[in-house]
């Protein structure tokens, strides 16, 4: 029972649920440089090749009256759009593009991260902070761009009594400062997680007794890691639209 | 059986416990991902705002083009069918009022005719039996005249055969007063 599961070194039941993040060179040897294709790298590029297959391909026939793949790309643009419209106001829409590769990025990655045996860039903090520093840096910098000095008026709160204001200033300034942080964790720690979770019970799957109940728990994982697949995106942008709002309407 | 599975639960933990723990904190490989990152980014955002995004673009306007005409024009092909509806309602109501004047045209003319025909007929009537009339007058005074013949030569005979002499102006007078009488 469960032989098969023993590792050499220890002589019980291992899993290493962590094992399936490791990033590891595609082409042989252990060193990993700056520009060494690793299995992160083919990710991200399978997700670029969905999303032109979605995306460009899907819509080359250009018809009035869609075919099934042209609906799925015009309703995953009508969709941001329209997020960026309502939630970050009709001047955001020159961000568009931005935010739709955001979210098609996140999308792809997260859900091509689930076929067994793939590897999921954004379970990856140094991608996620990439992410999320993008969008505290572009939105900041549209901040003062659009607002100038009346930027920093977000952080002054003036319909707080004029005795709270410096301290609801300085609150605003650490949330203000977090969000970067929390921007970047929620996503890549919701993946991980999963991914781990869904690692543990398999490794609970080699005992004969309990395999069942981990298959089981396995499936229902995966349906919610399918789920959660899909809201992370949608949070991590629809996040994006309400910073960028900050920062061309600063005003509270 | 419980005691194997904790026990393997316990190595498994042993065995979590000494991997090297997390990948996504071993920064030797940050600069890598953050390269291979930007790259994907960078293409993902050129292929979706120069192809992508601008032909869907195009296509949503052009289809919201193409249901704003076809509804303009559907609006004018339907106030197309209501003057139609319209013509053809006044139409029909010319028609009938033009039908009714014929009728009473008709009528009129037919009442006019019998009327004529009539008062035609009447004087007609009227003449014949004023012909008639005249015709009876006649046979009625030819009547008398044959009566008053008959009775002057009756009358002679009867005094002839009483053995007088019949005097034609006494008989003519007798027979003037009798028939008076």
């Amino acid at each position: 029972m469960a032989s098969e599961a023993h590792g050499a070194e220890q002589g019980g039941l291992v899993f290493h649920p962590m094992d399936q993040f490791i990033i590891k060179p595609l082409f042989g040897g252990d060193h990993i440089g700056l520009f060494t294709v690793t299995n992160a790298t083919l990710w991200m590029a399978l997700a670029v090749l969905g999303i032109i297959a979605m995306m460009v391909l899907g819509t080359r026939s250009r018809a009035i009256i869609p075919s099934r793949s042209q609906s799925v790309a015009e309703l995953a643009y009508g969709f941001i759009y329209k997020m960026v419209e309502d939630v970050a106001g009709k001047d955001a829409v020159k961000f568009f593009p931005y935010i739709m590769t955001l979210f098609m990025f996140i999308v792809f990655a997260n859900f091509l991260g689930l076929i067994p045996t793939s590897f999921t860039p954004t379970s990856h903090f140094a991608v996620t902070v990439v992410l999320a520093m993008l969008v505290f840096v572009t939105v900041t910098i549209v901040g003062f761009v659009k607002n100038g000095m009346g930027f920093l008026g977000l952080f002054w709160v003036s319909s707080a009594p004029l005795a709270l204001r410096p301290i609801l200033a300085i609150i605003e300034l650490i949330s203000y400062f977090v969000r970067p942080v929390s921007h970047s964790i929620r996503l890549a720690g919701n993946v991980m997680a999963g991914h781990a979770v869904i690692k543990v019970f398999a490794g609970f799957a080699a005992i004969a007794v309990v395999s069942p109940v981990s298959v089981v728990a396995i499936t229902a994982m995966y349906g919610l890691e399918v789920l959660v697949s899909f809201i992370q995106a949608y949070v991590f942008t629809i996040l994006t639209c309400v910073y960028l709002k900050d920062a061309l309407h600063p005003s509270h | 059986m419980a005691s194997t599975t904790t026990e393997a639960a316990g190595h498994a933990a042993d065995a979590a416990a000494s991997a090297p723990g997390m990948p996504q904190l071993d920064f030797s490989n940050w600069g890598n991902q953050i390269f291979w990152l930007l790259v994907t980014l960078v293409v993902i955002y050129f292929v979706l705002s120069r192809i992508a995004l601008p032909r869907i673009a195009n296509v949503l306007a052009e289809r919201q083009g193409t249901i704003t005409n076809d509804i303009a024009a559907a609006e004018e092909l339907k106030a197309k069918a209501a003057d139609a509806e319209d013509a053809y309602n006044k139409a029909l109501a010319d028609a009938r009022a033009e039908a009714q004047r014929i009728v009473a045209e008709a009528k009129a003319e037919i009442q006019a005719d019998l009327d004529a025909a009539t008062a035609k007929a009447d004087a007609e009537i009227a003449a014949k039996a004023a012909e008639s009339e005249k015709a009876i007058a006649e046979i009625r005074a030819g009547a008398l005249e044959s009566i008053k013949e008959v009775a002057t030569d009756t009358a002679t005979e009867i005094v002839t055969a009483m053995g007088g002499k019949a005097d034609d102006k006494a008989v003519a007078g007798a027979i003037t007063t009798r028939m008076k009488g």
